[in-house]
């Protein structure tokens, strides 16, 4: 089936929130911090502009509590006294003229009495840097298996490593924004989001009003990879503060480069890893010392680090084990989710490491990889036993297979005897990536799906996960007409309007088609139960069905349910983090081919296979996409995308000076699937949009490092680094 | 001021600030809102329209140079025509599409630039973070082949 909204998209009539036209409309702008830390002792505004024009709102303003409801409550809304990154807002404005606020905002000065920020995370914070508990520590987590001490002590071999990622912008092609008004005491916003109930949390916790005059639609979504996540239930804050004083609409829209220097960036990472190996290259034992950059508040790393830590070792077995991982407040603006949620920056350590092992021992690097890939049975990390049926040499057989890795190896050994100038190499990861939410997250999660039938005997599915480009309405249309039996065009999907969708969750976390998925389908079965229809009564009878339960019931509605409940395989200590971590992992082998010019040290990637074990592909062409999109966002990581800082915040927030890979810059993606159904999965499908990032990165640097012989320990590899490590 | 142009084969007079961009001009001043805004400063192509037939960034075009020219947006581009970039997965958050899809047109319209460039280099003008660029460039293989006799 083709993508539903498909041709919506291609004539330019599916309508983003800055596409909806509002009668009346004030125009929204951010009077942000001028510094990285300190006191705000004043906010001036400037002579030069008619206030009495404008709509100002501060903390002040705030009816509820001044925190933007996460994990913690630490972040404000609008910063009172103090100030904890540069950009943080301070202060809002609207106006009838776009113009007008845009000019407002240069006349306002936020006087600040500046303190000494922290902008390094791998570095001990003064005692005066101190300001998040008595260390700076916003998580700590810690992963324990086995005698790690006693089998480094007995390991004939013990390599060690440091590697390092950078932060990394989402640029989603559609900017934040959100429209929001006031309706008959209802406080409405419409706009570019994940996660409606998020918002509706937030607005409980700081307007202190019932969910029933709260109300959340996302309105067209033009991406979000996890930018779309955390950061809008503080921007909804802002345009609704605004609306509800301003007792009229409001439209807050960033344009490019406020939207790149103020929102999330993907974890800053420093993985340190000292492993012991026997001769043959089985692991004995893997030590690992995870950091991340957390950026000013709390928001969402405390569990980016669990992710992170959790697929810091590997797909691979190791009966000795610790993981220690730390996210670290610094001053600069909240780094947040980011498709792969802490996992690609561990696997890119731990992949790199791999081939420095190989190195080390004078193994091959895909028989090192053989060796000790997980086996039926074997375990991870966290002591989660593997027995889904996969098998992980498989899958790596088949992308070397594909890659034609032998071949080019030899053709390209010959190619570099003959080159001064130019090398070439190719590389490979294996990798995993956990569905949906960590342990026992899904049961807090608790989501219920509805299915409706509607007076004109069509069904309408009802849930709270968002289209953001990755398939969500095809995917739920396709699974809903297959359990129900009747054609697509009978399933209509809800808009996602809390007014009248119940809440399953958050589309993050690869969850969205395996387990709402799921939920539809068990919801599709409730539906019938209720209609009184046999389990295989064709489409027909189903719409005759619901249109026969409307005329007897002209005041209610035929409405199946679904409520999670978590697979009995689960089993999950939070506390000593041992257990089931994911009811399942997708499994990955990547390949790729580089060459690198020695007189402009530019890497172009060549060739890239990406072959994966993800359950059941429920649609090709968009699981295609997926894969293929999380591989060039993720070549982007490793290769061109750089964030300059400069008091913690990025300064090169334009496309102009800060790279994503367009057409030229990347070869075809050559994609496969290798399904093992997922019982607990719809239609047995795992997760499968943050596997493609994982394994991009460290492919690509093992590629690198074969085509020049250096030993690459931090990305992106920039022509400028490449240069510094040839040289060095 | 006043300027005159045509608007998808219409004749349209409209009034303009001075600074207004022909993207504003399009999307607040006449409300086709298909053309939209990826960046503002001509990198992203997701505002690109045809201005006398050849493909613009309409963030970078002062209202006022429209005037007396062709304008065509996504908006006159029949959706019967977008069957292969509909098939080939070309879209999916669709926020650079309108761009994507008026670039893969003047490609398709003028396949003499095939003879010296590649469709990857013709397109490098338009950024995608959702594809991979994959689904584009085959739906506009496929496009293009549709003229094949």
């Amino acid at each position: 089936m083709k993508r539903v909204e498909g041709l919506s998209k291609l004539t330019g009539r599916e309508l983003y929130v800055d596409d909806l036209a509002v009668d009346d409309v004030l125009w929204g702008g951010t009077v942000r911090s001028p510094a990285a830390r300190g006191r705000i002792r004043e906010v001036r505004f400037g002579s030069g502009v008619d206030w009495s024009e404008f709509v100002v709102v501060d903390h002040r303003d705030i009816p509820g509590s001044n925190a933007v409801f996460l994990i913690e409550d630490d972040q404000p809304v609008l910063a009172s006294d103090r100030v904890r990154h540069l950009h943080e807002p301070v202060a809002l404005l609207a106006h009838p003229s776009r113009h007008a606020v845009r000019r407002a905002l240069r006349e306002v000065e936020v006087v600040i009495d500046q303190e000494p920020p922290h902008l390094d995370y791998r570095l001990e914070a003064a005692p005066d840097r101190i300001q998040y508990g008595n260390d700076n520590i916003l998580k700590h987590l810690r992963i324990e298996k086995g005698h790690v001490e006693r089998a480094l002590a007995e390991s004939p071999v013990v390599v060690e490593g440091v590697y390092e990622t950078g932060a990394q912008e989402h640029v989603y092609l559609e900017p934040q924004g959100m429209l929001a008004w006031e309706e008959d005491g209802v406080i409405t916003v419409t706009g570019s989001m994940q996660c409606p109930y998020y918002v509706v949390d937030a607005f409980r916790f700081a307007l202190e009003r019932e969910k029933d005059r709260i109300r959340i639609i996302q309105a067209a979504t033009g991406g979000g990879f996890g930018g779309k996540e955390e950061y809008p239930s503080g921007m909804a804050l802002h345009a609704a503060l605004l609306a509800l004083k301003a007792s009229r609409p409001v439209k807050l829209i960033y344009d490019r480069s406020e939207d790149m220097a103020v929102t999330t960036k993907r974890h800053p990472s420093r993985v340190t890893h000292r492993t012991g190996v026997d001769r043959d290259g089985r692991l004995l034992v893997q030590d690992i010392e995870v950091l991340l950059d957390g950026g000013a508040y709390v928001t969402l790393s405390p569990v980016v680090l669990s992710r992170a830590i959790i697929h810091a070792g590997g797909p691979y077995q190791c009966d000795n084990v610790r993981i220690d991982g730390r996210a670290m407040l610094t001053n600069s603006p909240p780094f947040g989710a980011f498709r792969g949620f802490g996992a690609p920056q561990t696997q890119f350590a731990v992949e790199r490491h791999m081939d420095r092992i190989a190195g080390r021992l004078g193994i091959d690097p895909v028989e090192l990889r053989r060796t000790n890939l997980i086996d039926a049975g074997g375990s991870t990390a966290t002591g989660q036993v593997i027995d889904d049926g996969v098998d992980r040499v498989a899958v790596m057989e088949r992308a070397l297979e594909l890659a034609d890795y032998s071949g080019r190896r030899a053709r390209h050994a010959e190619f570099n005897s003959g080159s001064h100038t130019r090398k070439r190499g190719i590389g490979l990861a294996t990798f995993f990536h956990g569905a949906g939410f960590t342990g026992a997250g899904e049961v807090y999660l608790d989501s219920v799906v509805h299915v409706a039938g509607l007076p004109d005997g069509k069904v309408e599915v009802r849930t709270s996960n968002v289209e953001m480009g990755q398939g969500t309405l095809t995917i739920f249309t396709e699974l809903a007409a297959a359990r129900l039996g009747c054609p697509p065009e009978e399933v209509v999907i809800a808009p996602v309007d809390t007014a009248r969708v119940p809440d399953s969750g958050p589309t993050v976390a690869s969850r969205t088609a395996m387990i709402v998925g799921h939920l539809v389908e068990e919801a599709c079965d409730d539906l019938r139960t209720r209609l009184g229809l046999a389990a295989g009564a064709d489409g027909d009878s189903l719409k005759e069905a619901i249109t026969g339960w409307h005329e007897a019931n002209p005041a209610d509605e035929p409405l199946g349910q679904a409520r999670h409940v978590q697979p009995p395989h689960i089993d999950w200590d939070e506390e000593t983090y041992r257990g089931d971590a994911y009811g399942a992992f997708g499994w990955a082998t990547y390949v790729a081919d580089v060459e690198v010019d020695l007189r402009t040290f530019a890497t172009e990637v060549r060739d890239f296979v990406a072959v994966q074990e993800v359950g059941k592909v429920l649609n090709e062409t968009l699981a295609r996409g997926q894969i293929q999109g999380g591989v060039v966002q993720a070549l982007g990581w490793a290769l061109l995308e750089e964030c300059k800082w400069r008091d913690g915040a990025m300064e090169n927030a334009q496309l102009t000076n800060y790279m994503i890979p367009t057409t030229a810059d990347v070869p075809p993606i050559r994609v496969e699937f290798m399904e093992v159904p997922y019982p607990h999965g719809a239609a047995g499908a795992k997760g499968i949009g943050e596997l493609p990032f994982d394994g991009v990165a460290p492919a690509v640097a093992n590629a690198v490092a074969e085509a020049v012989g250096c030993d690459p320990d931090s990305i992106p590899l920039t022509p400028e680094r490449l240069m510094e490590l040839i040289e060095r | 001021m006043e300027i005159t142009f045509t608007l998808n084969g219409e004749p349209r007079i409209v009034e303009v600030d001075p600074a207004d961009r022909l993207l504003d001009t399009l999307r607040y001043g006449l409300g086709l809102t298909g053309t939209k805004e990826g960046c503002g400063e001509g990198e992203c192509g997701a505002c690109t329209v045809f201005l006398d037939g050849l493909p613009v960034n309409s963030c970078l075009v002062p209202s006022y140079q429209a005037r007396g020219r062709a304008v065509e947006t996504v908006e006159a581009i029949p959706p019967g025509e977008l069957d292969a970039l509909h098939a080939s997965g070309a879209t999916q958050c669709g926020a650079c599409t309108p761009g994507v899809v008026v670039t893969a047109l003047w490609v398709r319209r003028n396949p003499g630039l095939l003879a010296t460039h590649s469709l990857r280099e013709l397109m490098a003008g338009n950024l995608c973070r959702c594809t991979g660029y994959d689904g584009i460039i085959d739906g506009l293989e496929a496009w293009i082949r549709e003229d094949a006799p």
